[in-house]
């Protein structure tokens, strides 16, 4: 391989002109962000606000359409495993770096971007975009303002730079402004727009609405349930959509169309992994040692999300529990009987297909119960040794911050660009699992028509082996695959059909069709 | 317990291997001299366009083989003694086999033109040319011209892999056409026009002279036949087909024609001695099979057959209907059954073409009873199992026409076009009743 990585730092693979005009630009907005930082104060705030803003944005769209621009329409991977940014080479680790730094300022440092306390203005960076909050919402911006304005200005212009990329794939198109619109309407502005309602007497958890329990770990602690009450109609409204949405709306979108609907069409996380991320999809790791790793972290992270949302919410009904219906006791009962009834339909149903990770199924179900048990004997905010609160902020600290946010998207550059979605997020698990086992959606494949060469295990996000199926003619029904359709896109022989379509022989290991005579086939195929 | 010794590591022999170990307990060596390791030779463009490294090429893991007990050795085999039951190395070193398949694929092809053997001319085989490649064609400083000759499936990769590294590429087709040899004409010119959307100088009906030599022996141009013009380059690829690699079978004892022959069984003239993938000849084609097919499922079916042979259930080799599918620049293309450049007696081609020149399907099929004989596409998916079942139920064109959805395989949300298809279909029954 060496003389692989020798042969790339001529002159084929660098920036061209403009791209590096458009790294400049990019980075001199970054650069007035960076003063403000450090708390030079800008005269006109809005101005400089604006124009650093823009400059960045139009840096990246000029930066990604000049890349393709003077290209045919196609897959047009070339240089990928060259560059350094995208070969783990040394800007990757300087990019990983920063990232990693950003998010634990962000997180845990709040006050180095200008935070202060309640009472007094904002300095630093958050000062500097005082202006942009107080036109959509009214209040002075937060971390997690300059945070979301960051990420949505991510997904909509890396997102455009990734449609002009795609701009021969439908699919891509479609589904790329899907999230870009959810992220800046759902995510960004609509909960800016809601805090707009809020007032003295009046407070409503305004909050994502696509995102849902468990992506949206702390949508049912007490203080938000209670505000969702006390908001009258709509609380109850958002509430009820919060709970429909787990048990209703979620099963049956991802029955029709896989875990895709949510995954790489509406979810935030997803939306910057497609989008910003997207140069670093083939990085994950597709290792049969890595899929072990996967199953084993994502479906623990379940069981604590499980357990630390009933624990939460079984502390505080018994405080509140005297006017409702919902007992602790009938609440920790309810949620036995639904787990039971999940765990026995599968073993009933989908025994066959199931065999191995039934056994995990087993396991994170078995733990569950135990503290539930272990729950109603100690009768208090106590579970095991933890009080509720530790367990919760614990779940906040280790995988809402250091999960999803330090490792999931500042190791974009080193790990790829879905190592949250694939071994750390509960929702995709949940959705997994559904989709495993009950969803008419599958990548189908073509025949014999496979040569084996390892595009689209390549560029699998989910570091899923397709080429493992396609070259056996066998359909995938993998719980992670989050329907992305790139290794579809990359296939150079059209093997690969991403599909909604009956349940009956969607997983068709036995029936395959490689391009030899029927009777061969059936000895092939009996183990 | 019984040996089994594999030479060649390609999609054939470790198809062979793979089989046999599912099917019994046998001792399984496999021989390459190429690599440690399987990889897709399908692959080599994209590990030179950067799309994937050599790792992701490899469609096992590295474990894979030790766990299921198939002992793989790096070496070259020099020399094969049926009579003794025995395989010699390059290095001196024997091996004794009870069975023996020989699956070393191809080489490829060169005609005797002068200078063929110069630095800077190679082919574009196996991992060692790729290397070669990396060494005379890193850039566009190194290589300021590349002539790639033979307009066949191998001359568009690597025409396609230079110009990702902006080399500039002449690209000499003796034929009228690209693939002209296989495509229908129509087919052929949306592909000429797309090679050259892709500056590649695409010089049709031309034919190489020879191949001159700087004052390093390294080539520095080479002369066209027919005007006698000098292209200067630092690059040839010779990519005029592909044949079998058996030179070191030679005088074995072992029978060979273009290639290794073999019987329906895959057997050669010796018993326990088998020959599959690209270096088999088959001496008996199956419908209008050539005798040597040099594509990459074939291999694979053969190590699928030959794996029951070899475990007790004797097995011949039948091909289904024939399918295959390759990629020019942008254009994908797929095909199913069978269509000729021309169509023979009694055929006839239906041929659509979408106004923007790089999607469209050609239909081979009988006048007089309709049947469907075959299909090109280009630039749109279709399904393989479908054409499959209505090639064995023998349809008609008329119903493949008219139920052509059935064969979508473009991605979700794609534009559609059975619609036009259909229409101009009709017309064309219109005019011509
Ligand atoms: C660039 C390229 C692109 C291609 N693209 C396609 C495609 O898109 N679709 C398609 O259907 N086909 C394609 N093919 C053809 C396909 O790759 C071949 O048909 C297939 O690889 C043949 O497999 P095989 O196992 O018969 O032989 P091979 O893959 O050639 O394997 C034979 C192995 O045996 C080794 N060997 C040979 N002699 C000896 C010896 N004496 N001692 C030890 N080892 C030896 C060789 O080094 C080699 O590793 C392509 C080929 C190339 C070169
Ligand atoms: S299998 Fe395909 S569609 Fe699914 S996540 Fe991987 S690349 Fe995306
Ligand atoms: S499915 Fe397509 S991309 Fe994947 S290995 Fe097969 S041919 Fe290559």
């Amino acid at each position: 391989m060496a003389h692989n990585i020798s042969a790339t730092g001529d002159t084929t693979y660098t920036l061209s002109l403009q791209q590096k005009l458009a790294t400049l630009l990019g980075f001199t907005g970054l650069f007035i962000l960076l003063l403000a930082t450090f708390n030079v104060s800008f005269p006109n705030k809005t101005l400089w606000l604006t124009l650093s803003l823009s400059a960045i944005c139009v840096g990246i769209v000029w930066f990604g359409v000049n890349q393709y621009q003077n290209k045919i329409a196609g897959i047009k991977n070339d240089g990928i495993q060259f560059s350094s940014l995208t070969s783990r080479g040394i800007l990757a680790w300087m990019l990983g770096l920063f990232l990693t730094g950003f998010y634990i300022v962000l997180y845990f440092y709040p006050q180095y971007l200008g935070l202060t306390a309640e009472d007094q203005n904002n300095t630093g960076i958050i000062a500097l975009f005082d202006p942009l909050s107080y036109l959509l919402s009214g209040n002075p911006a937060s971390q997690w303002f300059v945070y979301g304005t960051f990420y949505t200005i991510a997904v909509v212009f890396f997102g455009i730079k990734f449609i002009y990329k795609y701009r021969h794939n439908h699919y891509q198109r479609l589904r790329t402004f899907s999230v870009m619109f959810f992220q800046l309407g759902f995510a960004f502005l609509i909960p800016e727009f809601m805090a707009r309602l809020n007032s003295e007497s009046f407070s409503l958890p305004y909050y994502d609405l696509k995102n849902i329990w468990p992506l949206n770990h702390y949508n049912f602690e007490q203080y938000r349930v209670d505000e969702f009450i006390s908001a009258g109609n709509i609380g109850i409204a958002l509430l009820i959509f919060g709970v429909a949405s787990i048990f209703i709306i979620t099963p049956i979108l991802t029955y029709k169309y896989g875990k895709r609907w949510y995954c790489s069409w509406v979810c935030g996380c997803g939306g910057l992994a497609e989008t910003a991320g997207d140069p670093f999809r083939h990085l994950s790791d597709k290792r049969l040692s890595a899929w072990k790793v996967e199953r084993w972290v994502v479906h623990s992270v379940v069981v604590f999300v499980v357990v630390m949302t009933t624990a939460v919410i079984y502390s505080y009904l018994g405080d509140a529990s005297k006017g409702y219906w919902l007992t602790r006791d009938t609440f920790l009962i309810g949620v036995a009987i639904l787990l039971t009834l999940v765990f026995a339909g599968v073993i009933v149903f989908k025994r066959n297909e199931f065999k191995k990770d039934a056994l995990y199924g087993a396991v994170g179900y078995l733990a569950i119960i135990l503290v539930l048990i272990g729950l109603h004997y100690f009768q208090g905010s106590q579970l095991f040794l933890f009080e509720t609160e530790t367990l919760r902020s614990t779940y906040g600290f280790l995988i809402g911050s250091i999960f999803a946010g330090v490792i999931g998207t500042g190791f974009y550059p080193i790990f790829g660009n879905r190592v949250w979605c694939r071994m750390g997020c509960p929702m995709a698990a949940i959705l997994g699992f559904q989709q495993r086992l009950f969803s008419k959606f599958r990548i189908t494949t073509n025949g014999g028509q496979c040569i084996s060469c390892g595009n689209c295990s390549t560029y699998c996000e989910m570091g899923i082996d397709v080429r493992a199926y396609a070259q056996k003619g066998e359909n995938i029904v993998r719980s992670s695959c989050v329907g992305c359709g790139i290794c579809a896109a990359v296939c150079p022989r059209g093997v690969l059909k991403l599909e909604n379509d009956s349940m009956k022989g969607r997983i068709n290991s036995n029936d395959v069709l490689l391009g030899n005579d029927v009777d061969l086939m059936k000895l092939v195929n009996e183990r | 317990m019984e040996h089994v010794i594999i030479i060649g590591n390609g999609i054939s022999g470790v198809t062979a291997a793979r089989h046999i170990r599912k099917l019994s307990d046998k001792k399984i060596t496999i021989i390459s001299g190429e690599t440690d390791y399987f990889f897709s030779r399908t692959a080599l463009m994209y590990i030179y366009m950067g799309h994937m490294n050599y790792e992701h090429t490899k469609p096992y893991e590295d474990w894979f083989w030790e766990k299921n007990r198939i002992k793989l050795k790096k070496a070259w085999v020099s020399k094969v003694s049926p009579n003794e039951n025995k395989i010699t190395l390059a290095t001196g070193e024997t091996m004794h086999y009870d069975k023996l398949i020989i699956a070393t694929g191809s080489k490829p092809n060169k005609f005797g033109w002068p200078g063929q053997d110069l630095k800077g001319v190679q082919g574009l085989y196996s991992k060692q040319d790729l290397d070669l490649l990396e060494e005379n064609a890193p850039n566009n400083k190194v290589c300021k011209r590349a002539v790639i000759v033979g307009g066949g499936l191998i001359g568009i990769e690597l025409a396609e892999m230079l110009s990702t590294r902006k080399i500039p590429v002449t690209f000499l087709v003796r034929e009228h056409n690209f693939w002209g040899n296989v495509l229908p004409e129509k087919d052929a010119k949306a592909i000429n026009n797309h090679i050259k959307e892709h500056h590649i100088d695409l010089r049709l009906n031309t034919n190489l002279k020879e191949m001159i030599a700087d004052k390093n022996g390294r080539v520095r141009a080479v002369v066209v036949e027919e005007t006698g013009e000098e292209i200067a380059c630092d690059l040839v690829g010779l990519t005029a087909g592909v044949s079998p690699n058996m030179d070191f079978l030679k005088d074995s004892g072992i029978d060979f024609g273009r290639g290794v022959k073999v019987n329906r069984f895959l057997e050669t003239n010796f018993k326990n001695i088998y020959a599959l993938g690209d270096c088999a000849e088959q001496q008996e084609t199956t419908g209008e099979r050539r005798p040597i097919e040099a594509v990459w499922y074939t291999g694979r079916m053969m190590g699928e057959v030959v794996a029951q042979t070899i475990c007790g259930n004797k097995t011949a080799y039948k091909p289904g209907h024939w399918f295959n599918s390759a990629k020019f620049f942008d254009i994908e293309y797929q095909t199913y059954g069978w269509v000729f450049p021309q169509p023979r007696d009694g055929e006839a081609h239906f041929h659509w073409l979408h106004e923007d020149g790089k999607k469209c399907i050609t239909i081979n099929y009988q006048i007089a009873s309709r049947k469907f004989v075959g299909i090109n596409t280009f630039g749109i998916r279709m399904r393989h199992e479908v054409f499959d079942r209505w090639l064995t139920e023998k349809h008609t064109v008329d119903e493949i026409i008219e139920n052509l959805e059935q064969a979508h395989f473009d991605p979700e949300f794609y534009k559609r076009y059975e619609k036009h298809i259909k229409e101009q279909f009709k017309n064309e029954l219109k005019i011509n009743a």
